[in-house]
């Protein structure tokens, strides 16, 4: 199944019955499939006039109690970053589906990570936190997919699922398994008429900075929790790895390829691949920093989440950073070049 | 002894934050008013702006969802077609609705959004203080067109309701005044009508209100209302600009 067609396929199976989005390439095939399936299950599609109505109509639909989502890519997701900050302020349960195009401006429509900073710092106005889903393959796609959903409202946070062209358009044998059972807590919080019930309000003015201090608080602390409970990550060969790769989405697969290629030639080479990168998988990696030597960060961009891994790994181990930006997709061998090179550089 | 006049069930017992002499608390007043009278507490929500009425939520006593500012139409769309059996109204100002939220009312209405509209219209900006809006008229000095609005400079008033009679998707398109008691009783039929329109599923209806604002006009109340009648009504004629119940009656 192709990656795009697994993620609506997963969204409709997780029960969403809202979506709303506008065209942008290297997507449209979600908006396509939504549009098709929407009418089959009896949900709503509706093709917005802008990436900014629509993530609004995704509001609306969230505070109505549907699950709700909306795709795009990076200049389309620019625009519905005020509509994040609102859904994080007003605690409203929603999935965004990024794929991330060359950057910045209009760029190109190649796979890119630069999108990274945007997504995991929260892109929007605020102090707000939002978990960020990498997926690496089909079937983690629609997995991922379907949880997102389940995050979003156990959380009541909008959701980010980052991927980009290579993961829409790439064709993988999954299993389209149904949605786990997983209790989500009733939403006593939806606006559907005050009916035998006191009215509701949905609202982020918070006037009183003492009043709002309190909110951000209150906020923090479901961020702390998340970052407690949510962070994903997949390691390869890292057991005895004096090199450690860490790269995420098409960048992991691709460096897992160049890792069983530096394997085959005896060299000690792992991989971390984080599947959150919000909350990223800190832990993880500050194990791991006790028993690599060098840690290689390789990104499809000019480097935004080497920041992330040098916090984590706090100067404990050298990091050092590959990347190509600009939708550029390089091949394992180009990656397998580098590992070499810094095995002999750093005489590992 | 008779009651003749109480407060409406759905408007909240605490006093308001308008300045003396602003049209919202007329306009809020009637709206609760309609909310009793059609019964409509169990299955109205409202979409306030970002703007004065910001705030409407602490005097509407049935369920309300803030917008980001000019965002409302987008929302209430999500609204209603998540909950196609229940009311969903719109109430803006001249910026959410004609500045920075162009794009969502049009298409709303374009669309026939079976939602309502109430389109609060003072010619200024005025919960940032008094700046030019869209509707601000020609001449007019507000704080960021102290020399009065040129339109070389700053373009024409936008006539936003007359745009959307244009479009197939609006059902009803009005525009009322709050200059007078007459008027304000206008004001409610019109409003009444909006909402009924929805209910019929008929399409989107927008009910423009002329109305006072003697802070940043910085007029008195009393002033406030010649003004609105004088010149207002002058640029913005008031009357039905569409209706889609007439047409059926030909």
């Amino acid at each position: 199944m192709k990656g795009t067609d697994a993620l609506g396929e997963a969204a409709i199976r997780a029960g969403c019955r809202c979506y709303f989005g506008y065209p942008i390439t290297p997507q449209n095939e979600v908006p396509e499939y939504m549009s098709r399936r929407m009418q089959e299950v009896g949900g709503v599609f509706l093709q917005g006039e802008s990436e900014i109505a629509s993530i609004n109509m995704v509001l609306g639909a969230a505070a109505s109690g549907m699950r709700a989502m909306t795709s795009s890519s990076s200049p389309g997701i620019s625009l519905k970053q005020e509509g994040l900050s609102f859904l994080a302020a007003l605690e409203l349960p929603a999935v965004i589906v990024n794929i991330n195009r060359g950057g910045p401006g209009l760029g190109n429509i190649a796979p890119s990570q630069g999108d990274y900073y945007q997504a995991t710092r929260g892109g929007g106005h605020g102090d707000y936190r939002m978990p960020v889903y990498a997926p690496a393959y089909v079937q983690e796609l629609y997995d991922i997919t379907m949880k997102s959903f389940d995050v979003a409202d156990l959380y009541r946070t909008p959701v980010m699922i980052l991927g980009d062209g290579m993961m829409g358009q790439i064709v993988e044998p999954i299993y389209l398994h149904e949605r786990p059972d997983v209790e989500i807590p009733p939403k006593d919080y939806i606006l559907d008429g005050a009916e035998n019930r006191p009215s509701r309000i949905i609202k982020s003015l918070i006037l009183d900075p003492v009043e709002m201090e309190e909110h951000n608080w209150k906020l923090k602390r479901k961020y702390d929790l998340m970052a407690h409970e949510l962070p994903e990550w997949e390691e390869f060969m890292t057991n005895d790895a004096k090199l450690t790769i860490i790269a995420y989405g098409t960048a992991a697969r691709i460096a897992k390829g160049a890792v069983k290629r530096a394997r085959s030639e005896g060299l000690k080479v792992g991989l971390l691949r984080p599947i959150t990168l919000w909350p990223f998988p800190e832990e993880a990696i500050r194990n791991l920093a006790k028993k690599t030597k060098l840690f290689l960060v390789f990104e499809m961009s000019t480097g935004q989440m080497i920041d992330d891994v040098r916090l984590a790994v706090e100067g404990k181990v050298p990091c050092e950073f590959y990347g190509r930006p600009g939708g550029v997709v390089p091949i394992p061998q180009e990656i397998a070049r580098i590992i070499e090179r810094y095995w002999l550089q750093k005489e590992l | 002894m008779k009651i003749v006049y109480t407060r409406p069930k759905c408007l909240k017992p605490v006093p308001n934050h308008y300045c003396p002499g602003c049209g919202h608390s007329i306009i809020h007043r009637l709206i609760c008013e309609l909310v009793d009278e059609m019964n409509m507490r169990g299955r109205i929500i409202c979409i306030p702006p970002a703007g004065c009425a910001v705030l409407a939520y602490n005097y509407f006593d049935f369920d309300v969802c803030e917008s980001a500012h000019g965002r409302g139409c987008a929302i209430a769309t999500g609204f209603k077609r998540a909950q196609p059996d229940r009311i969903i109204f719109t109430y803006q100002g001249d910026g959410d609705m004609a500045a920075i939220g162009t794009a969502e009312t049009l298409h709303a209405a374009n669309r026939g959004e079976k939602i309502t509209s109430i389109f609060v219209n003072n010619a200024v900006y005025g919960m940032t203080g008094g700046q030019m809006a869209p509707t601000t008229m020609i001449g007019q000095k507000t704080t960021t067109s102290p020399y009065g609005r040129r339109t070389e400079v700053e373009g024409y008033p936008l006539k936003i309701t007359e745009l959307i009679a244009t479009l197939p998707g609006a059902a009803y398109v009005v525009r009322t005044s709050l200059a007078n008691p007459a008027k304000i009783r206008e004001t409610k039929k019109a409003i009444k009508k909006a909402f009924e329109v929805q209910m019929a599923g008929a399409g989107y209806s927008l009910v423009e209100v002329l109305s006072p604002c003697p802070t940043n006009w910085k007029v008195s109340p009393r002033e406030a209302f010649a003004y609105l009648e004088e010149k207002m009504e002058k640029e913005y004629p008031i009357g039905v600009m569409k209706d889609y119940t007439a047409k059926k009656d030909k």
